[in-house]
């Protein structure tokens, strides 16, 4: 953990000088943890309110604006609803699995908050591997619906895991080799340099085209990666019940919820960081005040959540071939085209840097 | 060369999608169709075509419509309209004519199919857009729809 930010440092400091190492770095590490979790709840609480107002005006309706100013303790309202709830079960479920499952997925997301950067130096988990680690996290979630949708022993659930386990397995692909294309310019997989090397202009500038084919391809594949509508067939409400979760309750239900709004604000961090610059403000103007980068990677990477959303509620849902058709035939075959591109930009020095 | 047009076509089709949904999200808060009901009562008003109640409408000299046929009784699929009838003597004529006496409706059984506003031949009863009709006895769901002191508007009969 390295800490600029002058309150963290002071806290690392005044740990290491009161207790001996060993205890000073636990200390530090739940810490850390705690900020985490918070950082999870109030942002997935947040997204769940943002989807539930946008989604509203998209349908010319109002949303929920009723509890607090509008409407900002309703998901509140609603977690506290569901911690209440009582935990139902299939009888013949897989006990173990059943309750191991909402675990999987929450741990995988807030793994892979960890190693996102919000601003200069406020990083939980600054790897050099970072993005493969991203990536690699990412796909552990998938476990998670699987174990879900299987061990409810219920045939909708399993229905919406394997497609769910399909459709992430398939999207991986695109998602790794759209972000590689962005690692041949910055060189480097660490996210903290990524967002470094930008400061000549943000990768989506620097790499002109095939950068912004490479955009548009993680967007689609990252919104396959999530389970979002249009590719929401894990969950399928129109068809499967509600897929995989169907047997959940309470908060068991909330874990799910939560982490799939996580995730989506994930997938749009990622974008934020390698495409838009992540913590870097537009030209510079704020570069000195190192905390309005939280500001300016928020402002960045609700813009894409907003985009989001906006896929959500405009485009009708896939078909389990169509959703295959377009990761196998289009997706895979212009993103290998568009790496060679990339690495051809590269290797002319065609690259935009101001 | 159809793969790249099929790319081309995809990528335009979902463009306009999101230019029409985009729309929308920027004129929502003028467009919104949701009523926030209890705070608009007052403004609050039904689209015409909204069936809330059978309703008699009654002219100012206290008349109504209903010569009292009860066809609308028989046509009624839940015994909903009840008419009490009464035979009275005619003024003009100076012969017995058939009047109603009580047009009793039971807000609590009728579905709203407004087989009974389709059958009146002279169009006595038509739908009221009251939506409010949630009382705490059911008693009060039974009305009397004609006026007390009400008679039948003249020439409806001919
Ligand atoms: S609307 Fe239908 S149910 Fe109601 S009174 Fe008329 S005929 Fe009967
Ligand atoms: S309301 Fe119409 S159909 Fe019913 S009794 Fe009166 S005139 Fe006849």
């Amino acid at each position: 953990m390295t800490t600029a930010l002058s309150i963290t440092k002071n806290i690392h400091d005044w740990l290491f000088s009161t207790m001996p190492e060993g205890v000073a770095s636990i200390v530090e590490m739940t810490l850390i943890a705690l900020v985490y979790l918070g950082i999870f709840s109030v942002a997935g609480l947040f997204l769940v309110l943002m989807e539930r107002r946008v989604a509203a005006w998209f349908q010319l309706r109002i949303g929920p604006n009723r509890v607090g100013f509008q409407g900002l303790l309703q998901t509140m309202a609603d977690a506290l609803k569901l911690l209440s709830k009582e935990l139902t079960g299939t009888v013949k479920a897989d006990k173990f699995l059943y309750n191991l499952a909402p675990y999987f997925v929450i741990i995988s997301s807030l793994m892979a908050l960890a190693v996102i950067p919000f601003t200069k130096d406020f990083h939980a988990f600054d790897i050099n591997i970072g993005i493969f680690f991203l990536i690699a996290i990412s796909s552990i979630g998938v476990i998670g619906i699987l174990l879900g949708g299987w061990s409810s022993n219920n045939k909708f659930a399993l229905i919406g895991a394997m497609r769910s386990g399909v459709q992430t397995i398939s999207y991986e692909l695109s998602i790794g080799l759209s972000l590689l294309t962005m690692v041949l310019i910055t060189e480097t997989l660490q996210l903290s340099e990524i967002v470094e090397v930008q400061k000549n202009g943000w990768l989506i500038v620097q790499g002109h085209i095939p950068a912004i084919i490479a955009f548009m391809i993680f967007m689609i594949a990252g919104t396959a990666e999530t389970n979002r509508a249009p590719f929401d067939m894990a969950e399928a409400e129109s068809e499967l019940g509600a897929g995989f979760h169907t047997e959940y309750s309470g908060m068991k239900f909330a874990y799910f919820f939560l982490a799939e709004f996580i995730n989506m604000f994930i997938i749009a961090a990622i974008a934020a960081t390698v495409f838009f610059g992540g913590w870097l403000s537009p030209f510079g103007i704020t570069e000195s005040i190192p905390l309005l980068g939280v500001f300016w990677f928020l402002a960045k990477t609700l813009t894409l959540v907003f985009l989001m959303m906006w896929f959500r509620w405009t485009f009708p849902r896939l078909r389990v071939d169509q959703l295959l058709t377009l990761e196998w035939k289009y997706l895979l075959p212009i993103n290998l085209v568009n790496i060679v591109i990339m690495a051809a930009v590269v290797w002319l020095n065609l690259t935009i840097n101001f | 060369m159809s793969y790249f047009s099929d790319i081309y076509n995809g990528i335009k089709t979902l463009l306009t999608g999101m230019r029409v949904t985009g729309k929308y999200f920027l004129t929502s808060r003028k467009g919104a169709i949701t009523q926030q009901y209890p705070d608009n009562r007052e403004t609050l008003k039904m689209f015409d075509r909204f069936r809330g109640e059978v309703i008699m409408p009654h002219d100012e000299e206290n008349q109504h419509r209903c010569t009292g046929c009860q066809k609308c009784e028989i046509a009624c699929p839940n015994g909903t309209i009840e008419i009490i009838w009464d035979r009275g003597i005619d003024e003009e004529t100076g012969k017995k004519k058939k009047k109603i006496d009580q047009f009793v409706y039971h807000l609590s059984m009728c579905t709203m199919c407004g087989l009974c506003i389709d059958v009146c031949p002279t169009d006595a009863i038509e739908w009221g857009q009251n939506f409010e009709n949630s009382v705490y006895d059911r008693a009060a769901l039974t009305r009397v729809l004609n006026e007390p002191g009400s008679k039948l508007m003249p020439g409806v009969e001919d």
